[in-house]
């Protein structure tokens, strides 16, 4: 069999996730592989697609009741060993810290699942790599903008030029061993609480 | 406290109100008092607790009772070694069905009193009406097929004459979505931990029919599962943990700490669900809907009645349904690997420096206890039971041969 004869399923509720390991797996000759986002009836779909290879993502709250599907063969029709290969510990260290888990048909080889399973690891990773790196430029972002604010306050408040409100906050947070985002987030706070003196 | 803890732990839990005793440990100070940094991890699925703790994410964990047992015994995907050094208490689960099915249990004799043997009747009778209708078994959920929540319901079904294989269908959904599956009818019925009953009750859509408590008197239910080389490695940290954990239990029973107990579990790292809904579970006053409302003894017990003690014949009883529904085959080896599973050793070690009841035996025989029982004990006195099966069966784990054969399937 080449490698793209095997059906892989991917079930995972983030759909740019999956549709990123799908794109991967594609790139790596996979021919047939399924993107499932909603359990509703899997059942069903599993039987009709026979997959080789599910991979699931860790945070999907309804891995219990997968896993319970898979081992009853009258649902999914036919036995499935789980987690690549139980001696493979290293693999399955990555594989959750990663978030994601595999579940493999009986009897295919490991040196076959490896590379899928590498694969939806590697995806994982760089998904959460760009989720958090997204969260920070927001929060960046965030951050700037309550800091302009609280320089307008000290500007307008205390008659302080912006480089002179900037190096007071900075001052201010380094004596409280706190972030400048932080203490400017509470003087806007305290400002908007003692009156209308932002935005005059 | 300025000073660095002597022991950082990293425990996982599920969002169930029986996770109370660890959740409290953490956030009460009671595991900061014993020098613990005790970090807590909310999971999504049994699996992931299971998956976590075998590969060390997590050194401890709130899990089901059974399923120490089915990672020891390589039941699992991933068999990793997992030790019961305490137990998070007994009761707190409900048997709930739609109101339909309500419906029609009451065409056959149900009534809103939670009696296990009426309750189990009128559904026999439920059942073998659809079957002679040619209409679809009924489909029953629990929580995972290594649960006591499976095993009870299996138990009753059982008694009461229904094949839990054949007359009916049982599945496995995550407790935050039984309220919805029954109110999409994907599901018929039910078997979960509170919340997750009074929920389907406070939203008018499924009726209580009987309790955990009432099908075996002050059974086990969560566990503290501790991975075994983690506990071979830090026996300080864990005897300080069991010992946080026992002042814990304590407080989380004191009825003048429901309030607070209910405040917290409602947050929304923890249940996330309104404190109201957290009182049941406490009191045991349940509403079971269609504006009945019982008082169950005992319902949920996180401390009393040595209610954290790991009884190894509560992990035996588990064994036995393990074998009983296929499971597992019954070795002489498998029996070895699930006695050891539960360690009343280390309870006692632990708290024996405490001066508190601990109880002198490691097992007891289930369903010997008719009312509750003060019994010989180290230290304080303690009192146990009562402990019954609602059909009078007696479970002595030194008769277990004699009990697996005497185990029917319906």
């Amino acid at each position: 069999m080449s490698t793209g004869s095997l059906t892989i399923l991917v079930i995972d509720e983030n759909r740019i996730r999956a549709s990123i390991i799908e794109a991967g797996l594609r790139d790596a000759g996979h021919r047939h592989v399924t993107v499932i986002h909603d359990v509703a009836g899997i059942a069903r779909r599993i039987a009709e697609i026979e997959p080789d290879v599910i991979v699931i993502d860790l945070e999907n709250p309804n891995r219990d009741m997968l896993e319970n599907m898979f081992q009853l063969s009258r649902a999914v029709k036919r036995p499935i060993a789980m987690f690549v290969d139980r001696s493979d510990q290293a693999s399955i260290e990555a594989a959750v810290d990663a978030g994601v888990s595999a579940y493999v048909v009986d009897g295919l080889k490991k040196e076959r699942i490896k590379p899928i399973l590498d694969m939806a690891i590697s995806r994982f990773n760089a998904f959460s790599r760009m989720a958090r790196e997204l969260e920070e430029a927001r929060s960046e972002l965030e951050n700037r903008k309550v800091i302009d604010r609280a320089k307008g306050i000290l500007m307008k408040s205390r008659g302080l030029s912006e480089e002179a409100a900037y190096a007071l906050l900075r001052k201010t947070a380094m004596n409280q061993n706190r972030k400048i985002a932080d203490i400017a987030q509470s003087l806007v706070t305290a400002a908007g609480l003692l009156g209308p003196l932002e935005g005059e | 406290m300025s000073m660095a803890a002597a022991h950082q732990i990293t425990a996982g839990f599920m969002p169930l109100f029986d996770s109370a005793v660890l959740v409290a440990a953490g956030e009460m100070g009671f595991a900061a008092r014993e020098g613990i940094e005790l970090k807590l991890q909310r999971e999504t699925s049994w699996a992931n607790i299971r998956d976590r703790i075998a590969i060390g994410h997590f050194d401890v964990a709130h899990m089901l009772g059974p399923m120490p047992l089915a990672c020891s015994l390589g039941l699992t995907p991933l068999a990793s070694e997992t030790i019961v050094p305490f137990s998070l208490g007994l009761g707190g689960n409900c048997v709930t069905v739609s109101n339909a099915v309500w419906e029609g249990m009451a065409a056959h004799g149900a009534a809103p009193d939670l009696d296990p043997a009426r309750a189990g009747v009128a559904l026999g009778g439920l059942v073998r009406e659809r079957t002679a209708a040619g209409r679809e078994p009924l489909r029953f959920a629990v929580v995972h097929p290594h649960s006591g929540h499976n095993y009870e319901l299996r138990y009753w079904l059982a008694a009461c004459g229904i094949d839990p294989d054949r007359d009916i269908e049982i599945v496995i959904v995550p407790p935050p979505f039984m309220a919805d599956a029954l109110s999409a009818g994907r599901i018929d019925g039910y078997c979960v931990g509170e919340p997750w009953n009074s929920a389907s009750v406070a939203a008018g859509i499924g009726r209580i029919v009987t309790v955990k408590a009432l099908l075996w008197r002050n059974s086990p239910e969560k566990v503290l599962g501790v991975r075994k080389a983690w506990a071979e490695e830090h026996p300080d940290a864990l005897a300080a943990l069991l010992r946080a954990l026992h002042h814990s239990a304590r407080w989380c029973q004191d009825p003048a700490n429901r309030g607070d107990l209910a405040a917290l579990m409602a947050r929304h790292a923890f249940l996330g669900q309104p404190a109201a809904i957290q009182m049941p579970v406490l009191t045991g006053q349940l509403q079971l809907g269609g504006g009945s409302e019982r008082r169950v003894e005992d319902f949920f017990l996180p401390f009393d009645k040595a209610a954290n003690f790991p009884w190894k014949s509560h992990a035996l009883w588990f064994y036995t349904q393990m074998v009983r529904w296929g499971q597992l085959p019954h070795t002489p080896q498998n029996l070895a690997i699930a006695r050891d599973c539960y360690r009343p050793d280390l309870y006692r070690s632990a708290l024996k420096p405490l001066g508190v009841a601990l109880p002198g035996a490691n097992a007891k025989v289930e369903g010997a206890l008719k009312v509750a029982t003060p019994v010989g004990s180290a230290g304080a006195s303690l009192v146990l039971g009562p402990d019954g099966f609602f059909d009078g069966q007696i479970f002595d784990p030194d008769r277990i041969e004699a009990y697996i054969a005497g185990q029917k399937r319906a």
